[in-house]
């Protein structure tokens, strides 16, 4: 058994800006342990640009933003282990790894950051019938294909899902010499970003259907077409509308879904919603000394936020290692009337914050709204949305007053209104 | 030295190949596709069952009961999973707890040991997730669940071990008889003689048959579709869950499965293409509505795949097993549910009986067990840490969502009957097979895949057939990357 203060699970953009701000704060007996290869996380596949607008005040590759932030880790000197996996976690925070040279390495932590990210929600979530050839794939293994791999996943292909992977991928496959003959969306509006669309999709002609699903896939050993059709309010597929499409290749970018397992078994308490943990201002789980950002917390549009998160996950885990926690009564912070999820879900009472940014999204498209935060039913804050779409992330900052008056109540509403 | 071919690399025959390699005789098998177990063998329920369905006084009823009492044993000589987790069999209607009582009856008739008539209760108190509907419950205690592609690659590779020859890709297209051999001959052009054919072809054994014999069968392709959900609901059942055959149709099963995931399903829908192996919207459709009839909890988010398989089913509604009327062809036809189950004692029959038709003596050094790819994910960390010292790829894990090492996936391609492509390794590893369904490690399967059989990437196929990669993307250089 090792003892180590603060072990980080992913070498990812979370775990890699957690890192560092951890050792910003102070603490220099950390580890964080990657899985692949190389530090990055997904980022490294992701060579398309847009990344670090926020950040950087700079548009860069995937690529480039990670490796800002991996010659920063490398700078401080932090160890990082990678081919390594977690294959657990106890809920005294134990850390069970594996790699080749190591074997099974055990690290005793005082906190544990998870930023092991997320995946991508597979064919049978959605219970797409036909069959089950080769040709299928999620947008993000078709993505690590052409892009890290270098070779072809398909020629002729159609996309169920306008999620920001599928959209970045028919550019790519464009790009590429592919055709990408439509993009499929389920529901009446997309869950990518806006720019992407337009970016993606109408720079090159490219249909986006809504309202819109994949009824059949056909093809022996490798897809030959695959048969869409509209949907109903209940999103119930209209058979007399179905069209089949020649293709070779269905890319599904379908929704991601965090990595809750590792959490999960060390009893960490997990939101329905988001998929990811319930946590509290510092983004610290149920289980004391267990932290999540990134991905595996909730999922995010935007790779800046993930890096934001994750910093103030890193400075409050340190917090933790240094002063441990207080016995501390908590306000409840949850999203009503069009706010799906709220991330935190908790702020500590003693808390002293000079602000604090919360996270959420919305459940539907809504116009001309006003998103409002209410504490036990009296407004603290207000802000007008022309449009809130569930494929963008929301955010509000609160500040340190606002806090302050909300530290004296117990339950922090936000809601949209007119 | 005698010979024999068996056509057909399912569990049957790979069950008579494994059982004809105890005697003195050449054993060939010719396999159609890529890999054993790819046609029924590999989609069904995967279910041990106790014996009390089949009719009385039928081959189904006898050697479904034979076969369950051989399970225990033969799990731990080939090393597959398997479980005696017993099963129930609800009724949900006052009036139909006579035909409950029926069942339980055929059952005792059949043989059955270890069958209970329990009231909705009892059942519930044993199986907390089944509907407040139920009234009652036939509880079969022998009944049990098993890995069947797992199963049927272990029979494989033990025949292998045995001196079974294996061909693949070798479609049969023409059986004639050549002096007093018979003549076999694949798709491909080549020609295998023998003494005896066996017929093991599945849905196919009446194409087989037919080739050969005045007296034809048919065999009809009746299709059943599957859910197979997450291991988050694995706890829903912790026994088999059937419903009883009732005026609403036959009714879809819930149970788990030996790797603790939880499977619904399968219809029965007779097709005429025999390769029609897709699910339909309708098919998921009704084996979702009726699983829940049974565990009402069960939610479509945590479906992780559908798959769809078809059953041979004779016209005559039983097995056909024995020699047909040309001496020296031997049929084992029309081998759905019970076939599985009844699968180890037909191997022993149909090896017994060919033995003997050919006076053949038994070999001495019969290896009767075959270890399984060590699993790392059921192992301690005892044990892990000791094979990780052996093997160092065994510390290398590719499949996260499974627990799977690079170490079992070369394994896996490199022992006898070996996979050759992703799906080959998914069945004998399970690497693709959990939450994210291949989508981190496909490709780095894929990568092993041709490392180890000395292919380039791009040739690395799903299945037979199925090619994953078209090429190189447009100005990459792969080195260069």
């Amino acid at each position: 058994m090792i003892n180590k203060n603060l072990v980080i699970i992913g070498g990812g953009p979370a775990g890699l800006a957690a890192a560092k701000s951890a050792y910003d704060a102070g603490e220099r007996d950390i580890v964080i342990l990657e899985r692949q290869s190389e530090l990055g996380g997904i980022l490294n596949q992701c060579i398309h640009n847009g990344f670090g607008l926020h950040t950087f005040k700079e548009e860069l590759t995937g690529p480039e933003y990670a490796s800002r932030y991996i010659v920063e880790v490398q700078k401080r000197g932090i160890e990082y282990k990678l081919d390594t996996t977690v294959l657990s976690i106890s809920n005294s925070k134990v850390v069970t790894a594996v790699n080749e040279t190591d074997g099974l390495i055990k690290y005793q932590a005082k906190a544990v950051i998870v930023a092991c990210g997320c995946r991508e929600r597979p064919r049978g979530g959605i219970n797409v019938a036909g069959s089950r050839c080769a040709g299928i794939f999620s947008a993000g293994t078709a993505q690590k294909l052409i892009n890290i791999d270098g070779y072809m996943p398909g020629k002729e292909v159609v996309i169920l899902g306008s999620g920001d992977i599928g959209l970045i991928m028919a550019r790519r496959m464009t790009f590429e010499g592919a055709k990408v003959k439509a993009v499929v969306e389920l529901m009446p509006y997309s869950s990518g970003l806006n720019r992407n669309i337009v970016q993606c999709l109408k720079d090159f002609d490219i249909p986006l259907l809504f309202s819109h699903t994949v009824v059949d896939i056909k093809g022996e050993g490798r897809v030959s077409s695959v048969v869409i059709a509209q949907v109903d309010e209940k999103l119930n597929p209209i058979m007399s509308t179905a069209q089949e499409i020649k293709c070779d290749t269905l890319l599904l970018s379908i929704g991601l879904v965090p990595e809750k397992e590792l959490a999960e078994k060390a009893g960490v308490k997990v939101s329905p919603v988001t998929g990811g943990a319930v946590v509290d201002e510092g983004m610290m789980t149920s289980v004391e000394g267990i932290f999540e950002c990134g991905n595996v917390l909730h999922v995010h549009d935007l790779v800046d936020f993930v890096s934001k998160e994750s910093e103030d996950a890193g400075a409050s885990a340190v917090r933790y290692i240094q002063q441990g926690i207080m016995p501390d009564g908590k306000v409840s912070i949850v999203g009503e009337d069009g706010v799906r999820y709220v991330v935190p879900q908790y702020l500590s009472k003693s808390a002293r914050l000079d602000k604090l940014q919360l996270k959420m999204r919305v459940s539907n498209v809504f116009k001309n709204k006003r998103l409002v935060a209410e504490i036990d039913g009296e407004e603290v804050l207000s802000k007008k949305k022309q449009i809130v779409t569930p494929g963008e992330m929301e955010s509000i900052v609160l500040t340190g007053e606002q806090i302050k008056r909300i530290q004296k109540g117990d339950r922090l509403t936000l809601r949209l209104k007119d | 030295m005698k010979d024999i071919i068996i056509i057909g690399g399912g569990i049957i025959g790979c069950a008579v190949a494994r059982e004809l390699c105890r005697y003195q005789v050449n054993v060939t098998l010719l396999e159609r596709r890529g890999d054993v177990s790819l046609g029924t063998t590999k989609a069904n329920s995967g279910i041990v069952h106790a014996g009390f369905d089949a009719k009385p006084n039928t081959l189904k009823a006898k050697f479904n009961l034979l076969g369950n009492a051989m399970f225990d044993e033969l799990a731990k000589h080939l090393d597959f999973p398997f479980k005696r987790n017993g099963a129930f069999v609800l009724c949900f209607d006052k009036d139909e707890l006579d035909g409950l009582k029926g069942l339980y009856d055929r059952g005792v008739a059949n043989g059955v040991e270890g069958l209970e008539l329990i009231d909705g209760d009892k059942a519930r108190q044993l199986e907390p997730y089944i509907s407040d509907k139920v009234v009652g419950a036939l509880y079969a205690k022998t009944s049990g669940i098993v890995s069947p592609y797992e199963m049927c690659i272990a029979y494989a590779e033990n025949a292998a071990l045995n001196g079974c020859e294996f061909l693949f890709n070798k479609e049969v297209v023409d059986i004639s008889k050549d002096g007093n051999k018979w003549k076999v001959s694949a798709k491909d052009g080549s020609e295998y003689f023998a003494d005896t054919v066996i017929n093991c072809a599945g849905v196919h054994a009446d194409d087989i048959n037919n080739m050969v014999c005045e007296e034809k069968f048919k065999i009809v392709a009746r299709k059943g579709e599957y859910m197979l959900y997450d291991k988050s609901c694995g706890n829903l059942a912790n026994r088999t869950i059937f419903q009883m055959p009732s005026k609403m149709g036959k009714g879809i099963l819930v149970a788990p499965t030996t790797h603790g995931n939880l499977i619904t399903g399968p219809t029965a829908n007779d097709v005429d293409d025999k390769e029609s192996l897709f699910t339909t919207y309708d098919g998921l459709g009704e084996v979702h509505t009726k699983s829940l009839l049974s565990v009402p909890s069960l939610n479509k988010r945590f479906v992780i795949t559908q798959f769809s398989g078809l059953r041979a089913h004779s016209q005559g509604g039983d097995f056909i097993i024995g020699e047909s009327s040309q001496k020296g062809f031997y049929n084992v036809a029309g081998i759905e549910s019970p076939g599985l189950t009844s699968a180890p004692a037909i191997g022993v029959h149909v090896a017994d009986e060919v033995a003997d038709m050919l006076s053949l003596s038994k070999k001495e050094n019969f290896k009767e067990t075959r270890k399984g790819i060590p699993h790392f994910a059921t192992m301690t960390d005892k044990e892990r840490e000791a094979l990780i010292k052996i093997n160092p790829l065994y510390g290398k894990i590719v499949c996260k969502c499974e627990v799977v090492t690079e170490g079992e996936i070369v394994d896996s391609i490199n022992r006898p009957v070996g996979a050759k492509d992703v799906d080959g390794v998914k069945l004998r590893t399970r690497a693709g097979m959990g939450k994210c369904q291949s989508g981190f490690c496909m490709e780095k399967v894929m990568e092993i895949i041709a490392r180890e059989r000395g292919v380039a990437f791009d040739e690395v196929q799903k299945c037979d057939g199925g090619k994953i990669v078209f090429g190189k993307a447009k100005g990459t250089d792969r080195g260069a990357l």
